[in-house]
């Protein structure tokens, strides 16, 4: 393990704390199966309020990656692994712009199509 | 930690000029870092075609008739004890330990096989009742979406089986452990795709 422990920073994965790991993978463990049961119990619960669930259920799904990054992929704050959270952040920042780019540009078009019927009027 | 420490204090002393280039290790890790991220960017266009399109049935099924949320549950499961097994998998090799890289490697192998089955089945049945991708747009998104991450998980069975007939020949060599490092991560990053699967598709089909 010492080559990892470098200058140079550290591969995603690459663990430094080598006799904690099975601890850290049992515990993502954990975490990760609350929260599918959660999410999976939230929506086909009646106790929550219907329009809430999408969110709650976003923000559990958002909840669940974060731990596996952090316990699977092992994938920190630390000062050698700024590389990897820099290629991270741009490539949320891609994912995020094509998903919420693409809904609101689709969202809009459709919004402002002319109606089936009327287009069937003007195509005679 | 206190070695990550001293690593770091080595760092500063030795200047960054000085340093020379990182180690294999280091340079391919970060390399198929990269790679698992643009791949993540393909699954992110198939997630935003399934948002634009998952209300556009055409009349046919809609997502609410199709998809059992039991089914996904264990599908989930399968995925899941798999990155965990994986994990173990790659501590074992770490610590050079052949047997029980097998054990967990084999465990690995059957929850991904009992997964890729699952959704097999589930493709079936779907294409049985006339659900196939070409019934509606929604369909065809949803087994773009789906039926590529179905296809990685493949990909991934057959480099892990790869990987475990290279350990049996060549052993734990630097080359051979990299390898095998770099499975790990996109097992990894797998099942992180398939949580957004499950949150949107499945879960979201009955809001």
């Amino acid at each position: 393990m010492s080559t990892d422990i470098d200058a140079q920073g550290v591969a995603p994965g690459a663990n430094i704390r080598t006799h904690s790991t099975h601890r850290s993978y049992l515990i993502g463990l954990g975490y990760a199966v609350i929260l599918t049961l959660a999410s999976f119990w939230a929506s086909s619960t009646d106790v929550i309020y219907p329009h809430g669930v999408p969110i709650l259920l976003g923000v559990l799904a958002i909840a669940q990656m974060g731990i596996h990054l952090v316990f699977f992929l092992h994938i920190s704050s630390a000062p050698d692994q700024t590389n990897n959270i820099l290629a991270l952040a741009f490539g949320i920042f891609v994912v995020g712009l094509l998903v919420f780019g693409s809904m609101i540009i689709m969202a809009h078009l459709n919004h402002n199509m002319m109606p089936m019927d009327r287009l069937m009027q003007m195509q005679r | 930690m206190s070695a990550a420490g001293q690593g770091l204090a080595t760092a500063q002393e030795v200047p960054l000029s000085l340093r020379g280039p990182a180690p294999t290790r280091v340079v391919a890790g970060y390399g198929f870092w990269l790679f698992l991220l643009s791949d993540i960017v393909i699954f992110a266009a198939f997630f935003a075609a399934y948002a634009v399109l998952s209300g556009e049935n055409a009349g046919g099924p809609t997502a609410a008739d199709l998809f059992d949320k039991k089914h996904v549950l264990i599908e989930t499961a399968c995925l899941l004890a798999s990155s965990v097994t994986c994990g173990f998998g790659s501590l074992a090799m770490q610590s050079g330990n052949r047997t029980s890289t097998y054990f967990w490697m084999t465990i690995t192998f059957i929850l991904g096989v009992a997964f890729l089955s699952l959704e097999v089945s589930e493709f079936r049945h779907m294409l049985e009742i006339g659900a196939g991708p070409s019934r509606s747009a929604f369909l065809s998104a949803f087994f773009a979406l789906v039926g590529t991450h179905g296809l990685h998980v493949s990909v991934g069975l057959c480099w892990l089986v790869v990987m475990l007939l290279q350990v049996a020949t060549l052993g734990f060599q630097p080359m051979v452990s990299r390898r095998f490092f770099c499975f790990g991560l996109f097992w990894h990053a797998l099942d992180i795709v398939w949580i957004g699967v499950f949150t949107i598709v499945y879960l979201g089909a009955h809001l």
